[in-house]
C-alpha cells in the first residue's frame, strides 16, 4: 500500500514518518513517532484517551487520520512538562490531588483540560466536569480530576503563566 | 513510630505516568515484530461447516491464518485447564484455545490471523470465510435449565453446570413461626469491566521458540505463567511473564484467556515476535462479563421486623463456559447475609450456561448482586411494615459485642466464614447522622410540595477481603543502600507499589523514594497469587511488612558484629545503623556489601550471605470490612432520568496505609456501582447477538453525572494480620447499586413503585411510572 511523507511540529520538535492513508494521527504518534504517551481506548472516538491537541484544539487522535493533520502543530502529554523536568502545574495537580490510578486515561484528561484552561483560566466545577465529560476514567470517579483541575487553574491564575 | 503508615504519601507510580512514560502491553516494540488478530464468531450458536482462508492467506502482508489444528502440534490441549494447576481429568466447560467445530458465543475466537501490520491482519481476518450451521441458542438462563432444554454446546448434556444448596438451620420452622413473609423477584443484569487499556498480549520469541518472554496486560501473570508451562509443555526456566503497566484491571484481567495461551503458541510455531492489541469491540464479545442474576426470595420476619429467616433461589447466568472455577454465585449465596442476623437461611443456587460471552470477575465478584438482593429485602420490610428503613437494618445488624461472629457458612478455603472485627450499628448511625437522615422526610416533602421528587436511600455491606493462601514478598538491601521489593501481587492501577513502599520503608527508616518495587515479573518472583479478591495490600503487605523487618534485625546483627557492640546499643534510623550514645553508623548499602560477600575472604562468623528476606505471608481467613452507603437522588418522573444529588460512604477497611489511595479506591468503587445501578446495560437480542458493542451503546459513567462523594473512615484493625489492614478494592462498589436503587424507590415513594432490578434505565423508570400513575 502507497505510503505518505507526513510532516508534523509535535511538542514544538519538527518530526516525520511514512505511513498509509489509513493510518490513524494516534497510531502515527505512538507507532511511527515512537511517542506512546497518547493512549488508545476504544478507537471510535468516545473514551478520550487518546485526545491531543491539534494546531491548538483539541482532537481525539483516533478520528484523525494521520495525513489529515500533515503540516499542522501537535501537542501531546509528552510536551507538557518543562524540558527540565519540571511537571506542568496540571501534572503536578494531579500528582497531589490523586488524580490518576492506572493512568490510561491521564495523558487525554491532561490535553483536554490544558486547553479549558487556556480558554477559561478560573472554571468552576461545573465547567470542569463540562469539559472532561467526553473523557472516561473508570478508577477514579472523577471527583480527583476534578479537584487536580481547579488547583492547576488556581496556581496557574497565581503565576500567571499560559496553560 | 508509624513516619508512613497512614499518610497520604505522594504516589511513586505518577511521575512517570504523567509524562507519558508509562509502558504498558501496547508500548512494547519489538524489532520484527507481527501483529495478530482474531477470527471471532458472529453466530452465538452454530456448527462450524466451512473454513476458508485461502484468499486471506494471500493478502498483502499477511504471514499466517491458523486454527486450532495448525497450534495443535504446539499445545498439549486443545481446551483451557479448569486452572493454572492443570489436572489430566476431562472437562466440558472451558473455552478452547480456537474453536474449530462449534461455536457458542458471538466473539469466540475461531482463527489467529498474523500479518506486518494489524491493519494488514484486520483486513484478512475479514476475509477469511467461515460457514455457520445455526443451531438453537440459549439466552435466558431461567429457562435454560429445565430437562429437555436446548443445550449451548452439543458436548453437554444439559445446561446446568452445578446445583448447590448454602443455608443453615431450620428454615421452614422460621417460615412458619413468622409474623410477616415477604417475596421478590430480583435481578441483577451483565455488565462489563472496562478498563481504559483493553487486553493485550506481546511475544518475544528466542533460540527458535525454545524460550518465550510473553508481556500480558492481565492480573494474574503467575497463573498465566503455570498455565503457558502446562499448555506448550515448557519448562519453567524457559518462559518468562512479565506484566507491564496495566491500564486498569476491575476483574476481567483475573481469567486467563484463549488468546494468551494462542499467541504464545503460534510465536512459537512461526518464531517470530508477535503483538496482540484487543479493540474495544472484541472487549464487548470476548473479555468476561458479570452479574446476570436471577433472584427469587422470601423473608420472614417477627412482629418487630427481626428477621427469622431468609430462602430462596438463585439462577447464575454463567455464559457459554467457565473459564476458571465457579466462584461467584458462591460468593453471592454465602454473603447474602451481609452484615445482618439472619438465623436460619437456605439458598438454591442454579449455575446455568447460555450462548452469551462467558462469566467470570468484574469488581466486586459476585457481592454486589448479594448486597442488592439484601438490601432490596431490608428495604421491603420496611415499606411493607411501614417502618424507618434504617431502623429494620439496626434492628438486624449483627452487633459489635457479638463480634467475632461465626457464620454458619464456609468460604471456599473451607474454613468457616468469622466476621473478625467491625461495628457495624455505629458505622450506620455515623453514616446515618452524617448524610442528614433524620431530617430528610422534611425536605422530601417540601421539595414534593414544588413538584420534585427527591429520595434517600441506605445501604450495608461486608466483604470478606485479603483472600490467600499467600502472596510473596521479597526485601533486598542494594550495593547502594537502595531497596527493591519483589512481590507475586500484581499492580493494575492502584498504587500497590506505594503502599508496598510505605510498609518496607517505614520498617527500615527510610523514604519511600528508596524503594523500587518490582510487581508481576515472574523471573525475578518465583512464587505469587496476583491481584483478585481485595487481597493484595492484606497479603502481599504483611509479606513485606514482615520481610523488611527480618532484614532491619539482619542489618543491625551484622552491625553489631562489626562494629563489635551489642545489638542493643544500635538503633536503625534513616538508612542507617547507629550506635545510641554516639556518632558511629554503617549504612545499609555497606552492610549489603558486607553480606555480599568477597571472592576468597573469610565471611564474618554467624552472619548469613545477603541482605535480604523473603516471606510468604499465609491465611486462609479473610478479614471482613465494611461499608455503609447513603445515596440522595432525584427523578424527572416525565423522563425517567435520575440525578444522584448527593452520597455518602462509610467505610472501616481496617488500618488504612495511605488514606488517600484508600479514597481513590472508594470513590471509584462507588463510580463504577453507579454505573451498574442507572447506566451500564451490556444487551444482547432473542438470539443473542450482543447488541451493545460501543460506547455510544453501553453507557460508562462520566464527570457530569456524577456528585462530589463525601467518605468516613473508622480503622478497626484487624487482628488478622500483621498490618492491622482489611480490603478497599471492591468495597466501594458493592453497596453502591443498592443504596442507589434504594433512593430511586424511596423519590417515588408517592406512585407505590417497587424497583428489583439493575441497572434502572430511564425507560425502565419512565415506564414504570406510566403505569403507576395510570392506576393512581
Amino acid at each position: 500500500m502507497r505510503t505518505h511523507l507526513i510532516e508534523m511540529k509535535v511538542n514544538g520538535k519538527a518530526c516525520s514518518g511514512e505511513a498509509v492513508a489509513r493510518t490513524t494521527l494516534a497510531d502515527f504518534l505512538r507507532h511511527t513517532l515512537h511517542l506512546t504517551g497518547t493512549h488508545v481506548g476504544c478507537e471510535h472516538g468516545v473514551c478520550g484517551a487518546c485526545t491531543v491537541l491539534v494546531d491548538g484544539v483539541s482532537t481525539r487522535g483516533c478520528l484523525m487520520l494521520a495525513v489529515q493533520a500533515n503540516g499542522a502543530r501537535v501537542e501531546t502529554v509528552e510536551g507538557l512538562a518543562s524540558a527540565e523536568g519540571v511537571l506542568h502545574p496540571l501534572q503536578q495537580a494531579f500528582r497531589d490531588q490523586h488524580g490518576l490510578q492506572c493512568g490510561f486515561c491521564t495523558p487525554g484528561m491532561l490535553i483536554t483540560l490544558k486547553e479549558l484552561l487556556a480558554e477559561n483560566p478560573d472554571p468552576t466545577e461545573d465547567e470542569v466536569r463540562d469539559a472532561i465529560s467526553g473523557n472516561i476514567c473508570r478508577c477514579t470517579g472523577y471527583q480527583s480530576i476534578v479537584a487536580a483541575a481547579l488547583q492547576a487553574a488556581k496556581e496557574l491564575r497565581r503565576s500567571g503563566s499560559a496553560p | 513510630m508509624n513516619r508512613l503508615i497512614g499518610k497520604s504519601v505522594p504516589r511513586l507510580e505518577d511521575p512517570a505516568l504523567l509524562v507519558g512514560k508509562g509502558r504498558y502491553v501496547d508500548d512494547i516494540h519489538l524489532s520484527d515484530m507481527l501483529h495478530c488478530t482474531f477470527v471471532r464468531s458472529t453466530m452465538a450458536h452454530a456448527a462450524i461447516t466451512g473454513f476458508d482462508a485461502e484468499f486471506a492467506r494471500s493478502m498483502p502482508g499477511v504471514h499466517a491464518v491458523l486454527t486450532a489444528s495448525d497450534l495443535a502440534p504446539m499445545l498439549m490441549s486443545k481446551r483451557m485447564p479448569l486452572s493454572a494447576a492443570p489436572s489430566k481429568e476431562e472437562n466440558s466447560s472451558t473455552p478452547f484455545v480456537l474453536q474449530d467445530r462449534e461455536v457458542s458465543y458471538v466473539g469466540e475466537p475461531v482463527a489467529l490471523v498474523i500479518a506486518d501490520s494489524r491493519a494488514e491482519a484486520e483486513d484478512a481476518a475479514s476475509a477469511v470465510q467461515v460457514e455457520y450451521e445455526p443451531l438453537p441458542v440459549v439466552v435466558d438462563a431461567r429457562k435454560a435449565y429445565e430437562p429437555g432444554a436446548e443445550v449451548v454446546r452439543s458436548e453437554l448434556k444439559s445446561n446446568l453446570l452445578n446445583k448447590l444448596h448454602v443455608g443453615y438451620g431450620e428454615v421452614d420452622e422460621a417460615f412458619a413461626a413468622a409474623a410477616h413473609v415477604f417475596a421478590d423477584d430480583i435481578w441483577q443484569h451483565r455488565g462489563c469491566g472496562h478498563s481504559i487499556e483493553t487486553r493485550g498480549v506481546v511475544v518475544e520469541s528466542r533460540f527458535g521458540g525454545s524460550e518465550l518472554c510473553i508481556w500480558s496486560s492481565t492480573q494474574m501473570p503467575h497463573d498465566l505463567f503455570y498455565m503457558l508451562v502446562a499448555m506448550l509443555d515448557m519448562d519453567e526456566n524457559r518462559l518468562r511473564v512479565i506484566t507491564p503497566d496495566v491500564g486498569g484491571g476491575f476483574g476481567p484481567k483475573y481469567c486467563i484467556y484463549p488468546e494468551e495461551i494462542a499467541i504464545p503458541a503460534a510465536a512459537r510455531l512461526l518464531n517470530r515476535n508477535l503483538k496482540w492489541i484487543e479493540d474495544r469491540r472484541e472487549y464487548f464479545m470476548a473479555a468476561v462479563q458479570e452479574r446476570d442474576q436471577y433472584w427469587t426470595l422470601e423473608i420472614a420476619v417477627d412482629a418487630d421486623a427481626r428477621i427469622l429467616g431468609l430462602r430462596g433461589r438463585l439462577v447464575h447466568d454463567q455464559g457459554a463456559y467457565a473459564p476458571k472455577a465457579v466462584n461467584l454465585p458462591y460468593n453471592s449465596a454465602t454473603a447474602m447475609t451481609g452484615p445482618y442476623i439472619v438465623p436460619a437461611y437456605g439458598m438454591d443456587v442454579l449455575i446455568v450456561h447460555t450462548n452469551k460471552v462467558p462469566v467470570s470477575s468484574v469488581r466486586g465478584a459476585g457481592y454486589p448482586q448479594a448486597a442488592f438482593a439484601m438490601e432490596r429485602m431490608m428495604d421491603l420490610i420496611a415499606v411493607r411494615m411501614d417502618l424507618d428503613r434504617a431502623e429494620v437494618r439496626r434492628r438486624n445488624l449483627i452487633p459489635p459485642e457479638k463480634m467475632p461472629y461465626v457464620k454458619q457458612l464456609k468460604a471456599r478455603s473451607g474454613v468457616a466464614m468469622i466476621y473478625d472485627s467491625g461495628d457495624y450499628i455505629a458505622s450506620q448511625a455515623e453514616t446515618l447522622a452524617a448524610a442528614g437522615w433524620e431530617d430528610f422526610p422534611a425536605r422530601q416533602k417540601a421539595a414534593l410540595a414544588e413538584g420534585r421528587y427527591i429520595g434517600i436511600g441506605l445501604a450495608n455491606a461486608v466483604k470478606g477481603t485479603g483472600r490467600g493462601p499467600f502472596e510473596s514478598g521479597t526485601v533486598r538491601v542494594s550495593q547502594n543502600g537502595k531497596i527493591s521489593v519483589f512481590t507475586g501481587a500484581t499492580a493494575m492501577g492502584q498504587g500497590l507499589a506505594t503502599a508496598l513502599a510505605q510498609i518496607c520503608a517505614e520498617e527500615l527508616s527510610v523514604t519511600p523514594e528508596d524503594v523500587t518495587v518490582i510487581a508481576g515479573d515472574t523471573a525475578v518472583t518465583p512464587l505469587g497469587l496476583g491481584g483478585f479478591a481485595s487481597r493484595q495490600l492484606v497479603t502481599a503487605g504483611s509479606s513485606v511488612h514482615l520481610a523488611a523487618k527480618s532484614v532491619a534485625a539482619k542489618a543491625i546483627k551484622a552491625a553489631s558484629r562489626l562494629m563489635e557492640v551489642d545489638e542493643d546499643a544500635l538503633k536503625l534510623e534513616e538508612g542507617r545503623v547507629w550506635i545510641r550514645d554516639g556518632n558511629r553508623s554503617l549504612g545499609l548499602g555497606e552492610l549489603a556489601q558486607v553480606l555480599r560477600g568477597a571472592p576468597g575472604f573469610a565471611f564474618p562468623a554467624d552472619l548469613e550471605p545477603g541482605l535480604s528476606t523473603s516471606i510468604q505471608w499465609k491465611t486462609d481467613a479473610l478479614t471482613y470490612a465494611n461499608a455503609c452507603h447513603i445515596a440522595e437522588v432525584e427523578v424527572d418522573i416525565d423522563l425517567g432520568e435520575v440525578t444522584v444529588a448527593r452520597y455518602v460512604a462509610f467505610h472501616d477497611s481496617g488500618r488504612l496505609i495511605n488514606p488517600m489511595i484508600v479514597e481513590g479506591q472508594v470513590v471509584g468503587g462507588i463510580a463504577h456501582g453507579i454505573g451498574n445501578a442507572l447506566f451500564e446495560f451490556m444487551g444482547y437480542d432473542e438470539t443473542a447477538q450482543p447488541v451493545t458493542t460501543t460506547f455510544q451503546e453501553y453507557l460508562l459513567v462520566t464527570a457530569t453525572e456524577l456528585p462530589n462523594f463525601e467518605t468516613i473512615y473508622r480503622e478497626t484493625p484487624s487482628g488478622l494480620n500483621p498490618i492491622g489492614a482489611k480490603g478497599i478494592g471492591e468495597a466501594g462498589t458493592i453497596p453502591a447499586a443498592a443504596a442507589v436503587v434504594s433512593a430511586v424507590e424511596n423519590a417515588l415513594s408517592p406512585f407505590r413503585i417497587r424497583i428489583s432490578q439493575t441497572p434502572i434505565l430511564p425507560e425502565r423508570l419512565f415506564n414504570l411510572i406510566q403505569a403507576a400513575r395510570a392506576t393512581t
